[in-house]
């Protein structure tokens, strides 16, 4: 057996964990970046940079906010408490959050910039054909920045599958329950275990290769379609 | 149904006062030079742009007042932009359709393929659209605008960026798009050519604010406006084919000062047509010429003169009760003895035809 039973309980967690907040990132991220696209107020720089906060800050560091704002004694993880919940530091639901605030620049980012690419002429044009902003939102940016979303969803999937600082400190690599690929590679070395850390290694190298290749190869097919 | 329109926008470097009465039919035309507010009452009108201070009032419809402000997409309007903006991930068919899917089927009044026919754009249906040649796409728009059976037609240059010959090649369209649908347009431009042939009404703006109001032919002859001034001034005549002559291939052209030769062309007897009647090709004598080659001669009355520069005049004369120009030299002015009230004869040297 090439992969241990822990292995692929891993790989399970990481792909369930990649796929859920893609998921919601597209569902948050999407209006986000409509409106950050949209907007004219003027402090919306303060908004752009926070999402983006996570580009340059050390995953550790992030991880460990989290970690003190989750846990049963901080500010969200105590009203969790409070309202008769789990503080969620330590579980599935905690990598989903850190995941979700982590990766949240690689989808809002292509998405806004695509919006703001199509320019506000295609709304108006829908505007003055009757189309209500929901309708003109789905009739007519959606469509038109479909590669942005393709990007969108794939690099969020990708980076979530790739993180390592952000779930360890929060997930506390508990095998089964929130230990990921990439913290049971590290385990692997870590044992000497080499043979495991290659496979696993490898897997995770040839999975983000031809992702990356599917959006390149829409990408450009999208942009032979609309030059 | 008329359109009332009153609106006051103030900016830090442009304002816009305007109070207008648009005419129920036809086409009128905002005409000024850029950057005069055209585009920004257009789009007011429309309400792409929201201002707090304003009235709009189509027909029996209140769009606009210190209350309420209705949306873009529930007013009755089509729209044609200055560049043609289909929408490039759709067919040509998908773009036309786009609007006509979202009214009732009951408010469909200008059937989509007369349209399409009216607009040659049948062949295109399947196309993608930004397959199309600019002046392809800008007909497309003109439909896709039409296809909603707005009550109210908004085009903002929609000739604009497109060569010679595809302007050419849409003019036409657009003239017999004027003359078929029965909803007011109000047509913004810059170019004098493409007013004179489309416009029906005139609306003169400048630096944000109506100059003055009137029918093209009166406004292309008014002697105090600046439309009167460049080397091409000219006067617009509506005519009516009566005859063709076959013997000598010509075609006779009635309006109500007498009648104009041309050479023969294929219009209908009893179609009616425009005439361009530039300033520079009227001369003026006081008896009626014999012994010229000169066919188009009819009598006239001076209105009213103006002097153009150090050497040259401007006399505006009516024949018929329709205005025309002459631009002569100062001297013939005073050999003529000209004066307002004088009758005297005009002769046409050439005309064009606006078809």
């Amino acid at each position: 057996m090439i992969f241990s039973d822990a292995d692929i309980t891993a790989l399970l967690i990481t792909l369930k964990l990649a796929i859920i907040t893609t998921l919601i990132l597209l569902l948050l991220g999407t209006p986000l970046a409509w409106w950050l696209a949209r907007t004219r107020w003027r402090f919306k720089f303060l908004l752009e940079a926070i999402v983006a906060l996570p580009l340059v800050l050390p995953p550790t560091v992030l991880g460990f906010y989290l970690l003190v704002a989750l846990g049963p004694n901080g500010p969200l993880g105590g009203l969790m408490k409070f309202l008769g919940g789990h503080p969620p530091t330590f579980t599935f639901t905690g990598l989903v959050i850190g995941s979700v605030i982590y990766s949240m620049p690689f989808v809002v980012q292509p998405l806004q910039n695509a919006f703001n690419a199509i320019g506000r002429r295609p709304l108006e044009v829908a505007a003055t054909l009757r189309a209500s902003p929901i309708d003109r939102f789905f009739t007519v940016a959606v469509p038109m920045t479909r590669p942005a979303f393709l990007t969108a969803a794939v690099l969020g999937f990708a980076h979530t599958v790739g993180e390592f600082g952000v779930v360890l400190m929060i997930g506390g690599n508990i095998p089964g329950k929130t230990q990921v690929v990439s913290i049971a590679i590290y385990d692997h070395v870590e044992s000497l275990e080499y043979l495991h850390a290659h496979w696993l290694s490898g897997g995770l190298l040839l999975m983000s290769f031809i992702m990356l290749m599917i959006v390149y190869a829409l990408n450009s097919r999208f942009r032979m379609l609309h030059p | 149904m008329s359109i009332k329109a009153k609106f006051n926008i103030l900016r830090p470097n442009f304002s816009l006062d305007v109070d207008l009465n648009i005419p129920n039919r036809g086409v009128t035309s905002l005409f000024g030079p850029s950057g005069c507010g055209k585009t920004t009452l257009l789009r007011a009108i429309a309400g792409l742009d929201r201002y707090k201070q304003g009235f709009l009032k189509v027909g029996d419809t209140i769009w606009q007042d210190e209350n309420q402000f209705i949306p873009t997409f529930r007013r009755s309007l089509g729209y044609v932009f200055q560049e043609a903006s289909l929408f490039s991930h759709l067919t040509v068919k998908g773009n036309l359709e786009y609007g006509l899917k979202r009214i009732p089927d009951t408010g469909r009044r200008i059937p989509l393929d007369n349209t399409i026919e009216l607009l040659g754009i049948g062949e295109l249906l399947e196309r993608k659209a930004d397959t199309l040649s600019g002046g392809e796409q800008h007909r497309v728009a003109i439909a896709r605008a039409l296809a909603v059976s707005p009550k109210l037609l908004l085009m903002d240059e929609p000739l604009t960026g497109l060569d010679q010959d595809s302007k050419k090649e849409i003019l036409p369209y657009l003239e017999s798009l004027c003359n078929e649908l029965e909803i007011p347009i109000i047509y913004v431009s810059h170019t004098i050519e493409e007013i004179a042939r489309l416009a029906d009404h005139l609306l003169l703006m400048e630096a944000g604010r109506i100059n003055a109001t009137g029918s093209i032919t009166e406004m292309l002859t008014r002697l105090d406006l600046p439309l009167t001034s460049g080397n091409d001034a000219a006067a617009i005549i509506k005519v009516t084919v009566t005859e063709h002559n076959e013997d000598f291939h010509l075609t006779h052209l009635d309006f109500d000062g007498g009648c104009f030769s041309v050479p023969r062309n294929s219009l209908k007897v009893g179609s009616k047509v425009k005439l361009r009647l530039a300033a520079r090709d009227v001369s003026l004598t006081l008896e009626r010429q014999t012994g010229t080659s000169i066919q188009n001669i009819f009598p006239a009355t001076v209105d009213e003169i103006t002097t153009e520069d150090t050497s040259r005049v401007m006399v505006k004369l009516i024949a018929g009760g329709v205005p025309i120009l002459s631009r002569i030299t100062k001297k013939s002015l005073v050999e003529l003895d000209l004066k307002p009230g004088k009758v005297v004869y005009a002769q046409v040297k050439s005309v064009v035809l606006l078809i």
